[in-house]
C-alpha cells in the first residue's frame, strides 16, 4: 500500500499552469526520487503536497487523509513534513531551539527530548553547536540542522527540496547519507533534486517531470542506465 | 541651592521613568505586531485611548477600581485584538512585504478616523479622569515625591515587559511567535499556523496597548484626541529602539521620558526637540536601531 498517493493534479500560479495532471506514489518507507531540471514543477509539487499551494483539479491522499483539503499545520501534524530549499531555519535561535520548533506539534512535541537524542546521533555537530545561532552555522551546518529540524517532528514522510544546493561535493556527500539512516526508521523520503546522479543512487524508484508534466517513472537503477536521461541530464552521451 | 537643584533633577528624571514606562508600554505593542508581522498597526495609540475610556466606564459607572478593572480591561482588548485581526489585518498580511507595510497603514489610518471620531460622537470631546481613593497620594524619599500611582503604574509596565519577554524567550507558544517573526514559511512548514500566531501575537499587544491606556488614565486622564501622539511617541520609540528586542524598545522609552522630562527644565515647552532630534541623530548614524539584534 502507498503511503502517498497523487492522482491527477493540476496545480496554477494565478492563470499560468505549472503541473498538467500528475500523479505519484510513495510507498511506506520508500526513497523516491522526482528530477527535473530548473522550473520543470519539482517545488511547486512538493508545495501543492505541504498545502502551501492548492491543486485545481485531482486529489493528494497520505493513509486515509486528504491533504489537499488540509491547511499546511495539520499536514504536518498528520507526519508529513518538507525541507524547503534554501535552509530555512529560524536564523536568531538557537540551534536548540530550531530542533524544539521542529517539534512543535503536539504528537511530536512529547516525545522530543527522545527524537533529539536520535537526530544528535545522525548529525554530532548538532549537539556541539546547539547553543549557537543558527544564523552563524556554515552552509553545511545550516543544512543537517534543517533536515534535522524536519526529523524532530517524527514524520512519516519527509520531503527533501534541493538539499544539494549550494554544498561542496563533499557536503553533498555526506548530507545524502543520511537519506538511507532516515528510510531505515520506516519513514518514506521524496527527494526533489537537480544532482540527479545522487538522487537516483539512492533512491528505490524515481520520477522524470518535464514542463509540469511527469513523462517517466521506472526503478532508480533503471533511470541510471536510461540513455535519454544520461542524454538530458547527465550530459552523458 | 545645590541640594534643591539635586532634587529638581532627581524629581524630573523620576517622573521621567514613570512617563517613560508608559511609552515603552505602548511602543511595545506596536513593536510586537511590527516585529512578528510587518504591519504598522499606527491606530494603536487609538487602542490606549479606548482602554482608558473602557476602565474610565467602568469607574464612573460601577465604581470599579481601575486596578482592579485592569485585567478586565486587558481581558476585553486581547479579543478585541482578534477581531481585529481576523477583521482587518489578515488580508494585508497575506501581500508582499512592501504592500504589507504601506497597505497596513493606510488600513490602519482609516481605523484611527472611525475610532476617534466615534469616541467623540460617544462620550464627547471631554477630557476624563478617575479619582480612586489612592489618587493624590504620594510618598517622599531624598526630598522628592512620587505619587503611588506613578510607582504603580511603573512596576506593572516594567512588570509586563519582562512577562512578555520570558514568555516570548522561554514558552512554546512563545518561541513559536519568534520563529513565526523569522520566517513564517519555515514556521508553518514546522506546524505552526501562521494566522493564529498573527491573531495571538495582535491580541497580546492590543491587550498591552490598553493596559497603557488605564495608566494613562490614572495618569492624565483621556480624550479622544490622545490616540495619535501615543502612536507617534511609540512609533518614534520602537524606530529608536529597532525592531526584534521588546525590552529593548521599553528601556528606549524610559530614556525618551527622561530625555523629556529634562528638555522641559532646558528648553520648556520645546521639549519635544529633543526626541525628534535624537530620533534624526539614531537614523542617521545608526539606521538599524539602537537595540536592534533579532527578535
Amino acid at each position: 500500500m502507498s503511503a502517498l498517493n497523487i492522482n491527477g493534479i493540476d496545480l496554477y500560479y494565478g492563470d499560468l499552469q505549472a503541473l498538467w495532471d500528475v500523479s505519484m506514489t510513495v510507498s511506506e518507507a520508500e526513497v523516491v526520487a522526482l528530477i527535473g531540471s530548473n522550473g520543470a514543477g519539482k517545488s511547486s509539487l512538493l508545495k501543492a503536497i505541504m498545502g502551501v499551494l492548492r491543486p485545481r483539479k485531482g486529489a493528494i491522499a497520505f493513509n486515509d487523509l486528504q491533504l489537499h483539503t488540509m491547511p499546511t499545520d495539520k499536514i504536518v501534524e498528520a507526519g508529513v513534513c518538507m525541507i524547503p530549499e534554501g535552509r530555512a531555519l529560524f536564523p536568531r535561535m538557537s540551534v536548540l531551539e530550531n530542533l524544539q520548533m521542529g517539534a512543535f506539534v503536539h504528537r511530536a512535541r512529547e516525545k522530543r527530548e527522545f527524537t533529539i537524542e536520535w537526530v544528535y546521533e545522525i548529525f554530532p555537530v548538532l549537539r556541539e553547536r546547539k547553543d549557537q545561532m543558527a544564523g552563524s552555522l556554515s552552509g553545511g551546518e545550516q543544512q543537517m540542522l534543517a533536515i534535522a529540524k524536519g526529523l524532530m517532528s517524527r514524520p512519516k514522510l519527509i520531503l527533501l527540496d534541493e538539499m544539494s544546493s549550494g554544498l561542496s561535493p563533499l557536503l553533498v556527500k555526506q548530507i545524502f547519507q543520511v537519506v538511507p539512516e532516515i528510510q531505515k526508521q520506516g519513514i518514506s523520503v521524496l527527494i526533489v533534486e537537480q544532482n540527479i546522479f545522487m538522487a537516483l543512487k539512492i533512491a528505490d524508484r524515481g520520477y522524470v517531470i518535464e514542463n509540469g508534466r511527469i513523462v517517466k517513472e521506472n526503478e532508480a537503477a533503471a533511470l541510471l542506465k536510461d540513455s535519454s536521461i544520461k542524454e538530458a541530464y547527465l550530459g552523458i552521451a | 541651592m545645590i541640594a534643591s537643584m539635586f532634587e529638581l533633577y532627581l524629581q524630573v528624571i523620576l517622573y521621567g521613568v514613570y512617563i517613560g514606562s508608559l511609552y515603552g508600554l505602548a511602543a511595545v505593542g506596536i513593536a510586537l505586531i511590527f516585529g512578528v508581522m510587518d504591519i504598522l498597526q499606527i491606530a494603536h495609540g487609538s487602542i490606549v485611548m479606548l482602554g482608558g475610556y473602557l476602565c474610565f466606564w467602568l469607574f464612573q459607572l460601577y465604581r470599579i477600581d481601575p486596578l482592579l478593572s485592569l485585567p478586565l480591561v486587558a481581558a476585553v482588548f486581547f479579543i478585541v485584538g482578534i477581531l481585529l485581526f481576523k477583521g482587518i489585518f489578515a488580508p494585508v498580511t497575506k501581500l508582499s512585504l512592501d504592500d504589507k507595510v504601506k497597505n497596513s497603514m493606510l488600513v490602519a489610518f482609516g481605523l484611527i478616523l472611525v475610532l476617534d471620531n466615534l469616541t467623540i460622537m460617544a462620550f464627547t470631546g471631554d477630557i476624563r479622569t478617575v479619582s480612586p481613593w489612592y489618587q493624590g497620594t504620594a510618598f517622599g524619599f531624598f526630598g522628592v515625591r512620587l505619587p503611588y500611582v506613578a510607582l504603580i503604574g511603573l512596576l506593572l509596565a516594567a512588570f509586563l515587559t519582562i512577562s512578555l519577554n520570558l514568555f516570548l524567550k522561554r514558552t512554546y507558544i512563545g518561541k513559536s511567535i519568534r520563529a513565526t517573526a523569522q520566517n513564517a514559511e519555515s514556521a508553518a512548514l514546522s506546524g505552526v499556523s501562521v494566522s493564529r500566531t498573527y491573531a495571538l501575537a495582535m491580541a497580546i499587544a492590543t491587550a498591552l496597548g490598553a493596559i497603557a491606556g488605564v495608566l494613562v488614565l490614572l495618569y492624565s486622564g483621556v480624550d479622544p484626541a490622545i490616540g495619535m501622539d501615543w502612536t507617534l511617541k511609540s512609533l518614534l520609540i520602537t524606530i529608536l529602539a529597532g525592531t526584534g528586542n521588546i525590552g529593548g524598545v521599553f528601556v528606549c522609552g524610559l530614556f525618551f521620558g527622561i530625555l523629556e522630562g529634562l528638555g522641559s527644565i532646558f528648553i520648556g515647552p520645546y521639549k519635544e526637540v529633543i526626541g525628534l532630534t535624537l530620533f534624526l541623530g539614531v537614523l542617521l548614524w545608526k539606521p538599524e536601531g539602537l537595540f536592534s539584534k533579532g527578535t
